[in-house]
Formats: C-alpha cells, sequence, structure tokens
C-alpha cells in the first residue's frame, strides 16, 4: 500500500475539464516531484487531493483512506499538508505566529522543541521572529510556508511551486532544503514549472500535459528523455 | 458648570458603549467581510433580556448591583445565541455567494429580530425600574455618576481584555489567519466555521453587555432602539478602520466624544441672538427670551453621520485601518 494513491482523479471548472483522469502513487520516504507546463493541471491536482477544489471523478487514498470527502482541516490531523502556490503566509500575522499556526492541529505539548529545529532550519526566521510575514522577501516567504507545514510534523507534505517568482539562488536555496526535509523521512510530491532542478532532486517524476500525465519515470531516464528535454529543458529539436 | 469637561464625561460613557458595539461589527467584517447590519439588533435583544430579569427581580429585596449582573448573565447567553443563529441560518449558506446577498439578508435578518422583539416585549417603551441608587460625584467642576463609572471601567475591562484573545491567545491567533486567508488556514488544520460562529458568538456576547449598559444608563429600552445605536457603532467602527480591532475601540469612543461635544456646544453656537442686528423682530425676540437657537442638542445624530460622510470622504480606511505590508 503506498502512502498516497490517486486513481482516475478529474477536476472541473464549469465545462472545462482541468484535469481528466490522474493516476498516481507516492511511496513512504519517497520525494516525488510532478512537473509540466503553466496550465497543464498541476497545481488544480494538488488541490483536488487536499480537497481544496471538488473532484469530479476518481479516488484519493491517504495511508489506505479516501479522503475526497473529508474536510480540509482534518487532514492536516493526519499528516497531510499543502503549501500552497504563491506561499499563502498570513501577511499580518508575525512570523512566530505564522509558525505556531502550522502547529495548530497538533495537541501534544512538543511545539516549542519544533519551533526550535524550524530557527535551526531557517536561521533567517529566527532573526524575523517577531516581524510580520508580509514585511519578508518572497524566498523568506517561501521559507516560512514550508517551516509551517513541518510544524505540524507531517507524514506527506504537498509543495505547489516552491520556486515560483524567486530569484535562481534562493531557488536553489529552497530546493536544497526540500531535499533536506526528504532526507529527514517526510514523503514529498513536489510540483514544480523548473522541471531540471525538480528531477534532479527527486528520485521519480510525473510530466504533465494538459490534464493527463504523459510520462511517469525515474528522474534519471526523465532528464535523458528526448521529449522532455525538449519540452521542459529549454533544449532546441537538434 | 464646565460644559467641554461635562461632555467630555458623558461622551466617553456613550463612546465605550459604541466600542463594544463596534468591535461586533469589525470582528465579523475582518473575518467575513459581512456588516452584519442585525448586530444593533442583538444589543437591542440584550436590552431587552436584561429588562425582563431586572424587572422581575427588582422587588426580591436582592442587592442592586447582584440584579444587574444576574440581568447581564441572562442577557449574554441569549444574545451569543441569537448572534450564533444568525451566522449558522442566515449568512453560512451565503459563504460563497456574492457579497450583496448577504448584506440584504443582514437587513432582512434585523427587521425579523426588531420584529420578534415587538411580539415579545411590546411596541412600548418599557422603563428600567430605578434600583440603582445614583450618586454624584465632582470632578473639575463637572459631575459624574456611579453608573458612568462603572460603564466605563467595565468597558475598558472589556476592550482589554478581547485585546488579549485576539492577539495573545490559540484562538485568536486562528481567527486573525482566517480573516487573513481562509483557504490557508484550513489547510493548516483550522476549522474556519468554528472560528466564524465563535467570531459571531463574542461579538454577540459584547452587545449584550452593551445592551445592558445603555438600556440602565438611558433607563428605557424599546424594540427599535437598536437600528440607531447600531448604525452609530457601525459608523465608529467604518471611522477606526472597519475590520480593525484596536480602530473600532478608538472609533467608538472618539464618536462618542465627538457627539457629546456637538450637542454640548451647537445651542451655544446657533443661537442667532448673540449676532445682534439682524433684523428688528429677532432683536425684538432675543429681548424676550435672550436665545434664538437654529439647532439644539437634538441635532446630536447629526454628528455622528457627519463623521461617517467625513471618514468616507477623506480617509475611507479609517483612522487606523491602513494595511500595509500585504505582499512582499
Amino acid at each position: 500500500m503506498s502512502l498516497l494513491e490517486v486513481e482516475g482523479l478529474e477536476v472541473h471548472y464549469g465545462g472545462i475539464r482541468a484535469v481528466k483522469g490522474v493516476d498516481l502513487v507516492v511511496d513512504e520516504g519517497e520525494l516525488v516531484c510532478l512537473i509540466g507546463a503553466n496550465g497543464a493541471g498541476k497545481t488544480s491536482t494538488l488541490k483536488a487531493i487536499c480537497g481544496l477544489l471538488p473532484s469530479h471523478s476518481g479516488s484519493v487514498r491517504y495511508s489506505g483512506q479516501e479522503i475526497s470527502k473529508k474536510p480540509v482541516y482534518e487532514l492536516p490531523r493526519r499528516g497531510l499538508v499543502l503549501v500552497p502556490e504563491g506561499r499563502g503566509v498570513f501577511p499580518q500575522l508575525t512570523v512566530a505566529e505564522n509558525l505556531a499556526m502550522g502547529a495548530y492541529a497538533r495537541r501534544d505539548g512538543d511545539v516549542a522543541r519544533d519551533l526550535e529545529r524550524m530557527h535551526g532550519l531557517f536561521p533567517r526566521l529566527a532573526e524575523r521572529r517577531s516581524q510580520t510575514a508580509g514585511t519578508l522577501s518572497g524566498g523568506e516567504q517561501q521559507m516560512l510556508a514550508i517551516g509551517r507545514a513541518l510544524m505540524s510534523r507531517p507524514r506527506l507534505l504537498l509543495l505547489d511551486e516552491p520556486s515560483m517568482g524567486l530569484a535562481p539562488l534562493m531557488v536553489a536555496k529552497i530546493l536544497e532544503i526540500v531535499r533536506e526535509i526528504a532526507r529527514q523521512g517526510v514523503t514529498i510530491l513536489l510540483v514544480e514549472q523548473n522541471a531540471k532542478l525538480a528531477l534532479e532532486i527527486a528520485g521519480r517524476g510525473y510530466v504533465m500535459e494538459s490534464g493527463v500525465l504523459a510520462l511517469a519515470a525515474d528522474s534519471k531516464s526523465l532528464l535523458a528523455d528526448p521529449r522532455v528535454r525538449q519540452a521542459y529543458l529549454g533544449e532546441g529539436a537538434a | 458648570m464646565d460644559t467641554f469637561i461635562q461632555q467630555l464625561i458623558n461622551g466617553l460613557t456613550l463612546g465605550a458603549v459604541y466600542a463594544i458595539v463596534a468591535l461586533g461589527y469589525t470582528m465579523v467584517y475582518g473575518i467575513i467581510q459581512l456588516i452584519n447590519f442585525a448586530h444593533g439588533e442583538v444589543v437591542m435583544i440584550g436590552a431587552m433580556v436584561a429588562f425582563t430579569v431586572i424587572n422581575a427581580l427588582a422587588g426580591s429585596g436582592l442587592p442592586p448591583l447582584a440584579v444587574v449582573l444576574i440581568g447581564t448573565g441572562c442577557a449574554i447567553p441569549v444574545c451569543v445565541l441569537v448572534g450564533y443563529a444568525m451566522e449558522r441560518l442566515a449568512y453560512r449558506p451565503l459563504r460563497r455567494a456574492p457579497r450583496l446577498a448577504p448584506l440584504i439578508t443582514a437587513i432582512g435578518v434585523s427587521i425579523i429580530l426588531q420584529n420578534l422583539a415587538m411580539l415579545v416585549w411590546s411596541r412600548n417603551i418599557l422603563a428600567f425600574p430605578q434600583i440603582i441608587d445614583i450618586k454624584l460625584y465632582n470632578i473639575a467642576g463637572a459631575t459624574i455618576t456611579n453608573v458612568q463609572i462603572v460603564i466605563i471601567l467595565t468597558c475598558i475591562l472589556i476592550m482589554v481584555a478581547l485585546a488579549a484573545l485576539v492577539y495573545r491567545t490559540r484562538l485568536g491567533t486562528a481567527m486573525r489567519a482566517t480573516a487573513q486567508n481562509p483557504q490557508v488556514a484550513g489547510l493548516m488544520g483550522i476549522d474556519i466555521n468554528r472560528v466564524i460562529a465563535a467570531t459571531f458568538a463574542i461579538g454577540a456576547g459584547l452587545a449584550a453587555v452593551a445592551g445592558v449598559m445603555v438600556g440602565t444608563y438611558y433607563g428605557i429600552a424599546q424594540y427599535t432602539m437598536g437600528s440607531i445605536l447600531g448604525l452609530k457603532a457601525f459608523t465608529a467602527a467604518v471611522l477606526g478602520g472597519i475590520g480593525n480591532v484596536p480602530g473600532a475601540m478608538l472609533g467608538g469612543v472618539v464618536l462618542g466624544i465627538v457627539e457629546a461635544l456637538g450637542a454640548g456646544y451647537i445651542g451655544t453656537y446657533t443661537d442667532l441672538c448673540k449676532i445682534s442686528g439682524i433684523s428688528d423682530w429677532l432683536t425684538q425676540r432675543c429681548a424676550n427670551d435672550g436665545h434664538f437657537v437654529l439647532f439644539g442638542s437634538n441635532y446630536q445624530d447629526v454628528f455622528a453621520f457627519a463623521v461617517l460622510i467625513m471618514v468616507l470622504v477623506f480617509r475611507p480606511s479609517g483612522l487606523l485601518g491602513e494595511r500595509v505590508g500585504d505582499r512582499a
């Protein structure tokens, strides 16, 4: 049994079919990436997994249980957390408050120790703990969004375009952090437009094209695949 | 007697009550961007329930303070229930509707509550029994009553407690998080329906206390009392910056003082007898009774709404309603 099993997932916006029958699995301990062009349906797939978007048909099983009809707020309690596209930090809450909200679903008293751990992982956030999140730079906000998600002690972390809108140096740094989190045992499904960097850190990848999964393979083969190279890695037809 | 100090005291009393009611408007607006026009009616229901209880216990020989406290203790749960019910039944089904729909619904809820109150408590003006022994104290040439002191101190206490709730507790942080991004709040495990319901309940509880204070201060209650009070508290919330908790407190106090000073001085400054020689008829009239006042203190309400118009024209975001740092 895989940690996350998605079968025949369809998402419709009005009459438009954004996701047309996606099957994907993520096993415990894996770092899997989902790459594809703008508008391919990657974000819609993630949102439907979390119940932020209603799925038209198909099933989403997390740890063996069907979750597509569960309310959104129940998922963090089960260890499934999404870091949304555009980071979604609470701009007028302080960094510390944002992190505390990440641990909202937890009832144990160990939050303080995890806060220390986040400060270790993201020294920038420690420096700015009493600043409001809206005053942080884009990269710092992304760190905060990831740190906040980690505060819930997730089993499965869904990351939606963590590199979006960041400077190249910061992109490399964020993806390095993602790799580090995976190394610590968190299962990750990473959605990225930056296919090359995503494939470099992921073990496996799916390629999404206009609502369907066009390719699925381990990262090495995808990086070597001529279609991927041409369409996503910016190499010419020759 | 010093008019200025006296009106300052009266304005502070009134303003403190406005602030408590304005908090209900601003918290609900902050979290779901709804102007809950039925909020004034919750204040009215609080006053009505307190009236019934105080009236029933007036002859019981209990100390007056205990009677008022029991009245408040009954008004709060009733109002909390009303606040919760209106969110659950009227506003939650419209959460995803265009903004105009819940706004019109709020006006409908307000009419329903007024009519229910009319059926229960009649159309008459209800006079609170005079159980409190009013004592007067002198401050700098003006007087302050023990009721005023209690009202001001209670309001300060409530505001401090509410600020602590909103800025120091887990629920308060969840409320602010939900206000800023409900979708992500849900992703963090926050049940936003519960947080929104809690916001309505807290606002309604504050309204109940405000209702008891207004009722005991003026000594009367009527089923229509909520609308004008609600509008003024709404004005206070807009003045402070709607959605902003400290803003509602500031806006309430400022509005109360502006209103009281306005009412206190408008008669003096629109007394045509002070300008001599306008016409013979006027001179003659002034010789008879000394005053010919154009606008009297019954124009008190005009000030609140003049303030509302000025805020909307010159500073629509309100005194403290500046939103900064939304995006990096």
